[in-house]
């Protein structure tokens, strides 16, 4: 066994080489203590690993200390009331801010006398917040002006408020006990009229229940296109059918269903026959499979005389 | 029926309240190191079916670990009670932060003590026709309690053996036809006091104690085979500051004690021999230590830096073999001393003669030639199975008795006390008396 000696400081022969160990240890590094936790530690340690510790302490008294702050807080009166007024005020502010002022109406697509209602109808004076005008209020409120059909409303920058109406197109004219209404394709009213001169292009319906059946006769209208110098309008009978006034207060009955079809049948009996222009007060076309006339009084004559002459040659 | 069997019985209750949580920690009071592993048990129900020692291990899992250097324990018992409470405190502490929860019950084992084998047998007539749980309880309060010393306490206690008349080897005799039952025990006695001291620094931690286990036997269950188990052979722990050996047939212990030497006994003679610090001796020891010395160990020089401050003393260097010559007469009377306990326990007439060599020690390189020169020729190196989750850096053989422990707290074997108490003793508890009497007679 070697001596348990170090080598010799500085090596006996200056030229050889110095003998190195095969392997060196790193230098010891002071061994790293555990640090023990104290009692104390060790025991908050583990109440805080306790579940139901752990909960309460991160949920139940935060929780219990806000709504305890906030309670004592706003449990005085003249607080909340100061709180509700700060509320109000910034809400005020914002509302008022110049970015949410309108400052004009702009309407488009409506008649002088509509574009007056809807002036009418805007419940605030402009320039006024954008928070204080109802928009689907004041849409509404415009939709129910007869004459409009549809309304858009957009707030445009710049403060313009636009109101875009789309009009309803007057088609036919409906003579009431009230006096003379407009009415569009779809039988609704658009406005009153005074005279029938006012509007000498618009066909005139009448009777009871004619609006409901606007379309309808609309149809039967485009249908005899060829007989309308000669009508006078159409009248709606016991708001189920239609009859054709002609002039001299004869009349066309038309069936309730299919009356297109039975017109057609009127003018190619006419285009015939030359129907039209005998002397007859009715036109019965209900019942399709036998259209009845009936003469006037004095055709009735004439016609009786004629076949009474007719039968004597005959017999003779 | 001593003061400390209530203290077991009052533990294994702890112990199913502690499964029933699904939480428990095992402690491994070592000389060298103090660990502890927190376990959960996934489904302990769902276990009950299918035992196999894999599926045993498949029902739990390591969530937190913690291993480190051990204070104030000398031969593998409590020396300074202050030292080892902290120990204990920050290595539980540490692995409860792992597993981010919390921990009240722990299952510790220790070396030291002293253990003490003795083989009981009991005899008695079986009271009915066949056997029940009271004659299972009578026969094993049947056994002759030897004289096992004053201090001392009952650590183990498994009935190793049930016989029927004529028949042996019964390991359930409950519904069996006989007359005269007969069992086989194996206790272990270790010093009360340091059982004791364990107890309260564990208390001191403001944790229960579920069980307390000696740590020769739970390495013996991690670090043997099924077949070895069940054939016969040893288990030789070799730990810091104790090495244990347990004998283990028919997947009992039937033996077991401790050689008061281990891997710190090296380290001291290294640090003796050498006159360095023992943190380097350790160092060195665990770095070039082994006990065989060849010719290229002559060669390789060892330097043993210090920081005395004397130059001269500060850059020796010795050869590996040196190291050697200082390690091996050390590791041969450790060895030498197991063979003397194996001798004593009659190892040689077992059927197997398989010998394991685990615990933190045994990984001297060359360990096992030289065991096999002093022990006999099967000797192996075991290193404990797998545990789910458990960290990389315990899974060397230095942690065979907290693997074993760990099997220990999900899978006990039955011990003298999981049993019933036979009814004469059972004294004052006169309503389960008449339950019991209403069940055995209705």
């Amino acid at each position: 066994m070697r001596p348990l000696i170090a080598e010799p400081r500085y090596p006996q022969a200056p030229g050889a080489a110095p003998q190195k160990p095969a392997q060196a240890l790193k230098p010891q590094k002071a061994p790293r203590r555990t640090v023990a936790p104290t009692r104390l530690a060790f025991r908050l340690e583990r109440l805080w690993l306790t579940p139901v510790v752990r909960i309460i302490t991160r949920v139940g008294v935060p929780v219990f200390c806000v709504t305890l702050g906030l309670g004592l807080w706003l449990g005085d009166g003249d607080r909340r009331a100061d709180l509700i007024e700060r509320y109000q005020d910034l809400r005020t502010q914002i509302e008022n801010r110049p970015e949410f002022q309108l400052s004009a109406l702009a309407i488009e697509g409506a008649s002088p006398e509509v574009e007056a209602a809807v002036q009418a109808l805007l419940p605030v004076h402009l320039p006024a917040s954008r928070f204080a005008l109802d928009l689907d209020g004041y849409r509404a409120a415009i939709l129910r002006l007869d004459a409009v059909k549809t309304v858009a409303l957009v707030v445009q920058p710049g403060g313009t408020l636009s109101v875009r109406v789309t009009e309803r197109e007057p088609v036919i004219l409906w003579r009431t006990a009230l006096g003379l209404q407009m009415l569009d394709e779809s039988g609704h009213r658009t406005a009153s009229l005074k005279r029938r001169d006012a509007r000498p292009d618009l066909p005139l319906i009448a009777g009871e229940g004619a609006d409901k059946a606007v379309p309808e006769a609309l149809a039967i209208l485009a249908a005899a296109k060829p007989i309308l110098p000669r009508a006078r309008g159409l009248i709606r009978i016991g708001e189920r059918r239609w009859d054709i006034i002609l002039d001299n207060d004869r009349r066309i009955m038309l069936p309730e269903n299919d009356p297109v079809q039975a017109i057609d049948r009127a003018l190619a009996l006419n285009a015939a026959e030359d129907l039209l222009s005998r002397d007859f007060t009715r036109l019965d076309l209900r019942n399709a499979t036998r259209p009845t006339i009936r003469l006037s009084v004095p055709a009735l004559v004439a016609f009786q005389q004629a076949a009474a002459q007719t039968t004597a040659e005959a017999s003779q | 029926m001593t003061e400390f069997h209530k203290t077991q019985r009052a533990m294994r209750t702890m112990r199913t309240t502690a499964m029933a949580r699904g939480v428990i920690a095992l402690l491994d009071i070592g000389t060298s190191k103090v660990s502890c592993l927190v376990l959960r048990f996934e489904n302990p129900e769902a276990a009950n079916d299918v035992v196999t020692p894999l599926f045993r291990q498949s029902a739990m899992r390591v969530i937190g670990a913690k291993t480190i250097a051990s204070q104030g324990v000398r031969y593998g018992e409590i020396d300074a009670m202050a030292d080892t409470e902290r120990a204990i405190r920050t290595a539980v502490q540490a692995a409860q932060k792992m597993a981010n929860t919390r921990v009240d019950h722990v299952i510790a084992c220790f070396a030291g003590g002293e253990p003490r084998s003795y083989g009981l047998a009991g005899e008695v007539d079986v009271a009915g026709g066949h056997v029940d749980e009271q004659d299972v309880a009578r026969v094993l309060a049947a056994c002759d309690l030897p004289e096992i010393g004053y201090g001392r306490e009952v650590l183990h206690a498994h009935p190793v053996n049930f016989a029927l008349d004529h028949r042996s080897g019964l390991s359930d005799p409950r519904g069996h036809v006989g007359s005269k039952l007969a069992t086989d025990m194996h206790m272990l006695t270790v010093d009360a006091a340091s059982v004791q001291n364990i107890i309260h620094c564990i208390r001191r931690c403001d944790l229960e104690l579920a069980g307390i286990a000696s740590s020769a036997y739970v390495a013996g269950l991690s670090a043997l085979v099924e077949d070895e188990q069940e054939l016969g052979a040893a288990c030789i722990d070799m730990g810091g500051g104790a090495t244990g050996v347990s004998i283990f047939l028919k997947k009992h212990m039937i033996f077991a004690d401790t050689v008061r030497m281990g891997g710190d006994t090296v380290t001291r003679d290294i640090a003796a021999g050498l006159q360095i610090g023992t943190q380097l001796a350790e160092r060195i020891k665990t770095f070039h230590g082994g006990v065989h010395a060849t010719g290229m160990d002559d060669r390789e020089m060892i330097e043993l830096s210090g920081d005395s401050g004397d130059w001269e003393k500060d850059r020796r260097q010795i050869s590996r073999t040196e190291l050697i010559g200082i390690m091996r007469p050390r590791v041969e009377e450790i060895l030498e001393e197991v063979r003397a306990s194996l001798d004593a326990a009659g190892f040689d007439h077992l059927p197997s003669q398989q010998i394991v060599l685990t615990g933190g020690a045994s990984q001297i390189p060359g360990l096992d030639m030289l065991a096999a020169k002093i022990l006999g020729q099967n000797v192996r190196l075991g290193r404990p199975m797998r545990v789910q989750g458990m960290p990389e850096a315990m899974r060397g053989p230095g942690f065979a008795a907290m693997v074993g422990l760990a099997l220990f707290a999900a899978w006990p074997q039955d011990e003298w006390w999981d049993f019933e108490i036979p009814l004469d003793r059972m004294g004052g508890r006169s309503f389960k008396r008449a339950i019991r009497w209403f069940r055995d007679n209705w």
